[in-house]
């Protein structure tokens, strides 16, 4: 039983698992739960993310007509060869962008940790495989590993926007896939807590203030923005770099940060880019139905 | 530990836009719906905080309403669930409450027909995960995950002991248990959630006894 990072990494380390098995071991703790159903289980997750990116590369629209597209002009651009390079980071951007304007448009998806956030952890991973040639298993196994990882900053934390901000959901999605890729990339337990840290810290006071409240702008942005971090914290940490304020430190200052954030910026569209002229506009178009309408 | 699965954090798979404003008003409409026992023949909704302020963009009140017609958090129906409610002939009304909730993104959710009336309120915790948090006036802490039973009895000594103890000849596992009156010696609501699905026999049993006035069961 882990409930902290120090705790999750410790174990490991002491009982020669990954972050990953560790998850698995945990799962195995609740009496009456089978290996191979859990597994099985987290293998339709992982359909259910590559589906999501893959729908979203041929470019569709939310309902309220704020986003969607993007993915596909990401697609483009990396199928044109880009002067600049196509990377890791540049295709799981791509993907990121994808699943998230597939939950926009109400599509289905697989929430990591949250749906406003369910792009980043599939953006990075699918974009790793392809990019390292893994199987679907090895990928199923990575899902854990970020489920370890999750799994302590919402018991610690928050995970939803409502309640901590937007560093809540994407900071904890980007933590959650550094550590999935780091797993991938062969790293060990402390480089995989470590770059954790290290893209949370990137995202620590970052506000959900969404337009009109609808999980489209700036959400399907910044998990592009997400996924970026998360792989550039997997280079650092693998690289060797330590964050200087351990992992659990950080998990609390994002809590602490996210109990004095102001209610206007947690995910009531009454502040931030949802308080702009462009977003009063859209609040003004969303939210006050047409005279006559039946409200439902 | 509020989450205590991996799936409560990789999942659940859903229809979007928001885990929480979402997924998380399907799961309380499903277990409204639930504890209610049937299709209502109207639906008040009541939403508070975060919930007032978005509903609309977050289809919560479409969420919550799927939820209350028993479809799954991914069904595809569900952006059109309130037309899926209105031909079924339910009576719906929304309203975005004034009042600060503890929790923000509170629902609270009133059912009626022409057998009863129930009243229950959920909060949306994040990820898809939920808790029930009031059942017709007796407060809990409910995440419908585990099977559970809900016994409405009379606050008299001895019912509790008299209720595990049948639970224990049926070899059934309580992992979390409360208790909660109105009023000293009147009604009170005992919630046990259990490890192991608890036979329909077994709860026959226990309705039999004098001091239990109802009991609803709810299985994930």
């Amino acid at each position: 039983m882990f409930r902290n990072m120090k705790d999750l990494v410790h174990q490991a380390q002491e009982q020669g698992l990954s972050l990953a098995g560790m998850m698995m071991a945990q799962e195995l703790e609740t009496p009456g739960q089978d290996k191979d159903a859990i597994f099985a289980r987290m293998a339709v997750q992982y359909q259910v993310m590559k589906q999501s990116a893959r729908r979203g590369l041929e470019g569709l629209r939310s309902r309220s007509g704020m986003t969607g597209g993007d993915a596909k002009l990401l697609e483009e651009y990396i199928q044109s060869g880009p002067v600049l390079g196509d990377g890791l980071g540049l295709r799981a951007t791509r993907y990121a962008i994808s699943v998230n304007e597939v939950n926009a448009a109400m599509g289905v998806v697989c929430a990591s940790p949250t749906a406003g956030s369910c792009g980043v952890l599939p953006g990075v991973l699918l974009a790793a495989q392809e990019h390292l040639d893994k199987t679907d298993e090895e990928m199923t196994w990575a899902l854990f590993t970020a489920g370890a990882v999750g799994y302590v900053i919402a018991n610690n934390a928050f995970v939803s926007g409502a309640q901590g901000g937007c560093q809540a959901e994407i900071g904890s999605a980007a933590a959650m896939a550094a550590a999935a890729l780091v797993e991938l990339a062969g790293g060990n337990p402390e480089q995989a807590a470590h770059a954790a840290a290290m893209a949370l810290k990137n995202l620590l006071g970052l506000v959900c203030d969404p337009l009109a409240g609808l999980v489209e702008v700036p959400c399907v942005k910044r998990n592009a923005g997400g996924a970026a971090i998360a792989v550039t914290a997997t280079h650092m940490a693998l690289a060797g770099i330590k964050s200087h304020v351990p992992p659990d430190e950080v998990i609390e200052a994002m809590y602490q940060i996210g109990l004095s954030l102001s209610p206007t910026l947690r995910e009531t569209a009454q502040g931030g880019l949802a308080a702009t002229e462009t977003g009063n506009a859209w609040k003004q178009q969303l939210w006050n139905p047409v005279p006559g309408q039946e409200d439902a | 530990m509020k989450y205590r699965s991996v799936f409560d954090i990789i999942g659940p798979v859903m229809i979007g836009p928001s885990s929480s404003h979402t997924a998380g008003a399907v799961r309380i409409g499903q277990l409204a719906r639930t504890l209610f026992g049937r299709t209502p023949d109207s639906a008040v909704l009541r939403f508070y905080g975060s919930f007032a302020k978005t509903y609309r963009g977050h289809a919560t009140d479409v969420a919550a309403v799927a939820g209350l017609l028993g479809l799954p958090t991914d069904d595809p129906r569900i952006p059109q669930s309130i037309e899926l409610a209105r031909q079924q002939g339910i009576a719906l009304t929304f309203i975005a409450e004034e009042a600060i909730p503890a929790h923000p993104n509170t629902l609270t959710i009133e059912l009626a027909d022409g057998r009863g009336t129930f009243r229950a309120t959920g909060v949306s915790l994040g990820g898809g995960l939920v808790q029930m948090t009031e059942v017709d006036g007796f407060s809990l802490k409910l995440s419908g995950d585990s099977p559970a039973l809900l016994i409405f009895h009379r606050d008299a000594y001895g019912t509790i002991a008299a209720i595990t103890q049948q639970l224990a000849r049926a070899q059934v596992n309580i992992n979390h248990m409360e208790v909660s009156r109105s009023e000293r010696g009147k009604t009170a609501l005992m919630v046990i959630e259990t490890d192991e699905k608890v036979e329909p026999e077994v709860v026959g049993q226990m309705e039999s006894q004098s001091n239990v006035f109802k009991i609803t069961t709810l299985n994930p």
